[in-house]
C-alpha cells in the first residue's frame, strides 16, 4: 500500500479555467516520469477528462459502479496505452450528484491510493456540494485561475475553503497567459495575482492554440515531447509538483525583436 | 509609474487595465475576505465615528472607515480627519470623568 500518496484537487471556483486540461497534461507528464499516477474524474456533471486523454471509447465502468460494489476498482480503470502508469476512473452518471457525498469520495480516493503515488483530482466548477465531497478527500491542492478578475475572485474565494478544510500545501497555476498583453498592461501581471492571492506559485501556462489542437485529437500536449510553449509549461510544472527545481518561465522574455525590447522598455518601472 | 504610464498621460489615454483590474479587486477581496455587506460596514462607520467624535471633534462627513487587504490578511482602516481651532490645535473635547486621555494625531 503506497501510505505516502500524493492526493492533489484540481480545482478553480471559476469553470473554464483550465483544470481538467491540467489534470490531463499533469497525469501524462508524472506517468512520463515512472510515477504510478490516477486521475480522477470529480466533475460528475460535466465530464471531460476521458475526453481530453483520448480515453473515451474504453470506458466500461465508472466509479458509480465501484461504489456501488457491482465491480471491482480493476475492473473500472482505463489504462494509457502509451503510457500505462496513467489510469483514468471515470465520472459515473450525473446522477450520481443526487446521492454522493463526502464519505463515498473518501472511500473512492482512499482505494485509489492503495495503488497509485499520485491521484490527481479534476474537481468540478462551484464551491457547492461537488466542490465540497471533492475537498473532503484531498490532502493538497492546485488552484488554477487566469489573470482576469472574475477568475481570481473566485479562486480566492476557493482558497478561502480550502483553508477552512486544512488542504495543505495549495499552490497557484496561473493558465492563459499572454505575455503581449501583460507588457502592454493590458493584463494582470504574474505578480499581481500572486500577490493578491498570496499563494506560492507552482507555475503558469502561455495562452497557446496548441492546446486546442491537442484537445481535438485526444492527446494532451506531455504526451508527445512537443515543444510548444504551453508543452513546456506543463511539463515544468509536473517537474516542480513532484520536487524538482525548475525555474519559471519569464513570459517578458518571450520574443526577442525590437518590438519585444520596445515593450519591455516601455514597462520599466522609473519611479 | 512606468514609460507606458506616462505616455498615456501625456496622449490623455485612458489608465492600463490592468491597474484598473488590480485595485478593483483588492477592493472587491477584501470585502469577499470579510463577509461584511456595505451596509454593515456603513453601521460599522457611523458607530466608530460617534464613538471617537465624544472625545474629539471630528468631521463626520469627512471620516471614511473602509477595508484594506494585503498578503491574505485583511486591515480596517479609518480615516478620521479631527478638526483644528483657529490656533491651529486640535479641538479635544471635555471629558466628563479625570482620565487623562491623549487625543491620538491626525494621520
Ligand atoms: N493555455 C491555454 N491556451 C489556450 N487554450 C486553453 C489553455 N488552457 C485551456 N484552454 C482552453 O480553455 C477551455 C477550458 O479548458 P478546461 O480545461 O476544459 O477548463 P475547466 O476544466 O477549468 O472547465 C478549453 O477549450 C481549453 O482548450
Ligand atoms: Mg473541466
Amino acid at each position: 500500500m503506497a501510505t505516502n500518496t500524493r492526493i492533489i484537487l484540481i480545482c478553480s471556483g471559476k469553470g473554464g479555467v483550465g483544470k481538467t486540461t491540467l489534470t490531463a497534461n499533469l497525469g501524462i507528464a508524472l506517468a512520463k516520469k515512472g510515477i504510478s499516477t490516477a486521475v480522477l474524474d470529480a466533475d460528475f456533471g460535466l465530464r471531460n477528462l476521458d475526453l481530453l486523454l483520448g480515453l473515451e471509447n474504453r470506458i466500461i465502468y465508472t466509479a458509480q459502479e465501484v461504489l456501488e460494489e457491482s465491480c471491482r476498482l480493476e475492473q473500472a480503470l482505463v489504462k494509457h496505452k502509451q503510457q500505462p502508469n496513467l489510469s483514468l476512473l471515470p465520472a459515473g452518471n450525473p446522477r450520481m450528484l443526487d446521492w454522493l457525498k463526502p464519505d463515498d469520495m473518501q472511500r473512492i480516493v482512499s482505494l485509489l491510493s492503495e495503488q497509485f503515488d499520485y491521484v490527481l483530482i479534476d474537481c468540478p466548477a462551484g464551491v457547492e456540494e461537488g466542490f465540497k465531497n471533492a475537498v473532503s478527500a484531498s490532502k493538497e491542492a492546485i488552484v488554477v485561475t487566469n489573470p482576469e478578475v472574475s477568475a481570481v475572485r473566485d479562486a480566492d474565494r476557493v482558497i478561502g475553503l480550502l483553508n477552512t478544510h486544512g488542504i495543505n500545501p495549495i499552490q497557484l497555476v496561473l493558465n492563459r497567459v499572454r505575455p503581449k498583453m501583460i507588457a502592454s498592461q493590458e493584463m494582470l501581471s504574474i505578480d499581481d495575482v500572486t500577490d493578491i492571492l498570496a499563494l506560492p506559485l507552482l507555475g503558469l501556462v502561455i495562452e497557446d492554440e496548441q492546446v486546442i489542437v491537442s484537445t481535438n485529437r485526444g492527446e494532451p500536449l506531455t504526451l508527445n515531447g512537443s515543444k510548444t510553449p504551453a508543452a513546456r509549461c506543463y511539463s515544468n510544472i509536473a517537474s516542480r509538483l513532484h520536487g524538482e527545481d525548475i525555474p519559471l518561465i519569464d513570459p517578458s522574455k518571450e520574443g526577442s525583436g525590437m518590438r519585444d525590447k520596445l515593450r519591455r522598455l516601455m514597462q520599466t518601472k522609473i519611479f | 509609474m512606468t514609460l507606458r504610464d506616462i505616455l498615456n498621460k501625456l496622449l490623455r489615454r485612458q489608465e492600463a487595465s490592468a491597474n484598473t483590474a488590480r485595485e478593483r479587486l483588492q477592493l472587491v477581496l477584501a470585502h469577499d475576505r470579510t463577509d461584511l455587506s456595505p451596509d454593515l460596514l456603513d453601521q460599522m462607520r457611523r458607530e466608530i465615528l460617534e464613538v471617537v467624535a465624544k472625545y474629539v471633534e471630528i468631521d463626520i462627513e469627512e471620516g471614511a472607515v473602509s477595508l484594506e487587504t494585503e498578503d491574505r490578511m485583511t486591515a480596517l482602516v479609518a480615516n478620521l480627519p479631527i478638526k483644528r481651532d483657529a490656533s491651529g490645535a486640535l479641538r479635544t473635547k471635555e471629558l466628563t470623568d479625570d482620565s487623562e486621555s491623549e487625543p491620538s494625531k491626525e494621520n
